[in-house]
């Protein structure tokens, strides 16, 4: 369902993110891409979400080049991919409730639609007691729940999981973990990156190992390796 | 589009207002300046404008006939006088006439009243008020009332004077003139300096404004947001800080004009710019939020643009 052929990508000051990577992700798919800082992991996850261009190569989601996607069409496809950042990335003007429905509203859901989904998706991250509380009010683990509960509310074919874990205690990263593998249990792709040795080895799925925007190694039941 | 997508707008503009209190009351103070030289330039052109205006309407030449001068006679003066080219308009003001407005202007001095009533008759004039076309002509219209009356041989003469301003005041009004023409010319740019200043100051208070939410434009954006749905808040918000700055506008300068209307009035011959305000309020209200709220809208719309590329 998702495709990177031979996406090469150079920064202006002529830094190599991608050099040349290629490889496809299956529907209901659980995989993890591990590399040291700057291997290019979060520049892969941007080019699936056309947040950044290619220099080269292309990226496909369900068989549609995601640049060409023109701007004001872009949004249909983001509705199919959900996100969840390192760094939470949630409206701080808004209180949990209101950044879930947020993204219900964005994707034209109705008013009885968000007042039944929103509770639901707060209790499945375990945060029914936090509903209308605004972002600083929560604690780093509280926040990323709150950021997956938006990411899936909307029922996404793929989760993207940008180093979520990054800025976790090891409960907290447990915690997460294991809300993404019940959401892949579920049926959704997911696609996490980490740097987080521990993660990988409990997770024994496929691994992509990075290095230096290359590919360098592609399990099916990976370790983290490097 | 529906009415759920515009409510949801809204609320969410609203909700941003409110939340975001700090930056609401900078923007709005900014914006408040704005359309308050807006105004103060609509007043002083008004002034301007009207102060001139009195000086050039008051009559040009007036010619006052005997008490006993028949009254075909003078209109046949006035239809001569109406017939040459330099000559704009003529008044004909009657010997009651005359009376009413005299009575009128010292309605408050008994004193006056009571002399003018125990002389029994009427004692005031019948006039032409006469407007030239060009100041350089007064002469010339009185020569030619002049000779007018005297024309027919045997007919007592019905003029007793004919007034006009003399080559000081003549010469002291185009001075004036040429002083407020170039006066205008040099303010009108220097407002639109003005305006265009203010109007870029709150602009950038606005970018200001919507600077510190890129991140979370981004983030919007990232969760599939569509870039009408997230610009149309900011749209409503900046249209909210121009009717709030629009509405403090018209509330400071009721006091302000109530302060200066008699100054004016005297000062400028004429126009007191509290009644004017009084009396032109609608449009005021109109011109002041209308500016506002374009002000903020546009502003936003432009400001957001830039984030949306993503």
């Amino acid at each position: 369902m998702i495709y990177y052929d031979r996406v090469t990508k150079v920064y202006a000051d002529n830094s190599v993110a991608l050099d040349d990577v290629s490889f496809s992700v299956e529907p209901g798919e659980f995989i993890s891409i591990v590399g040291h800082s700057g291997a290019g992991k979060t520049t892969l996850v941007k080019m699936l979400l056309a947040e950044e261009r290619p220099t080269e190569g292309s990226v496909f989601f369900e068989s549609i080049n995601v640049h060409e996607v023109p701007l004001n069409r872009i949004n249909d496809l983001r509705r199919k991919i959900g996100t969840v950042f390192q760094d939470f990335r949630l409206l701080p003007n808004k209180t949990a409730f209101e950044n879930i429905a947020f993204a219900m509203e964005a994707a034209g859901r109705s008013e009885e639609e968000i007042r039944s989904d929103v509770p639901h998706v707060l209790e499945l991250v375990d945060l029914s007691d936090k509903i209308n509380n605004f972002p600083d009010e929560l604690s780093g683990g509280e926040q990323q729940r709150v950021a997956i509960a938006r990411a899936i509310v909307n029922q996404p074919d793929v989760i993207v999981a940008d180093e979520p874990t990054g800025n976790l205690d090891p409960v907290n990263t447990f915690e997460v973990v294991q809300i993404l593998k019940k959401i892949n249990d579920l049926g959704t792709t997911i696609i996490l990156t980490t740097h987080n040795k521990g993660v990988i080895d409990s997770l024994k799925k496929r691994v992509i190992t990075m290095d230096r925007g290359k590919v360098i190694r592609d399990d099916r039941e990976g370790k983290y390796i490097l | 589009m529906n009415l759920v997508t515009i409510r949801r707008i809204i609320r969410a503009g609203l909700q941003s207002f409110w939340r975001g209190a700090f930056v609401s009351v900078a923007s709005i103070l900014v914006m408040t300046v704005t359309l308050f030289i807006i105004g103060v330039t609509v007043f002083a052109g008004v002034i301007l404008g009207s102060g001139l205006d009195e000086l050039r309407n008051k009559a040009d030449v007036s010619i006052y006939f005997l008490t006993d001068a028949p009254e075909e006679r003078i209109v046949e003066m006035k239809t001569s006088l109406e017939a040459r080219p330099e000559v704009l308009s003529v008044d004909y003001v009657s010997r009651d006439q005359a009376l009413a407005e005299f009575r009128e202007r010292y309605k408050d001095d008994q004193l006056t009243l009571q002399a003018l009533d125990e002389l029994g008759e009427n004692p005031l004039q019948a006039s032409l008020q006469i407007q030239a076309r060009d100041i350089s002509q007064y002469e010339a219209i009185a020569e030619f009332a002049r000779e007018q009356d005297v024309l027919e041989e045997g007919v007592a003469p019905t003029i007793d004077k004919i007034s006009f301003y003399d080559e000081n005041y003549r010469t002291a009004l185009a001075r004036l003139q040429g002083i407020t023409d170039s006066a205008s010319k040099l303010g009108f740019f220097v407002i639109l300096v003005l305006i265009a200043t203010t109007i870029a100051i709150s602009f950038n208070t606005l970018r200001l404004a919507i600077y510190t939410s890129r991140d979370e434009i981004q983030v919007m954006r990232l969760v599939g947001a569509g870039q009408f749905y997230i610009r149309a808040p900011f749209m409503v918000e900046g249209l909210l800080y121009g009717l709030v700055a629009g509405t403090i506008t018209l509330l400071l300068f009721y006091p302000l004009t109530y302060w200066l209307g008699s100054a004016t009035a005297d000062f400028f011959g004429g126009v007191n710019v509290f009644s004017y305000y009084l009396r032109h309020f609608l449009w005021f209200v109109l011109m002041i939020l209308g500016t506002g709220a374009l002000l903020g809208a546009i502003s936003s719309f432009l400001a957001v643009r830039r984030y949306l590329k993503i």
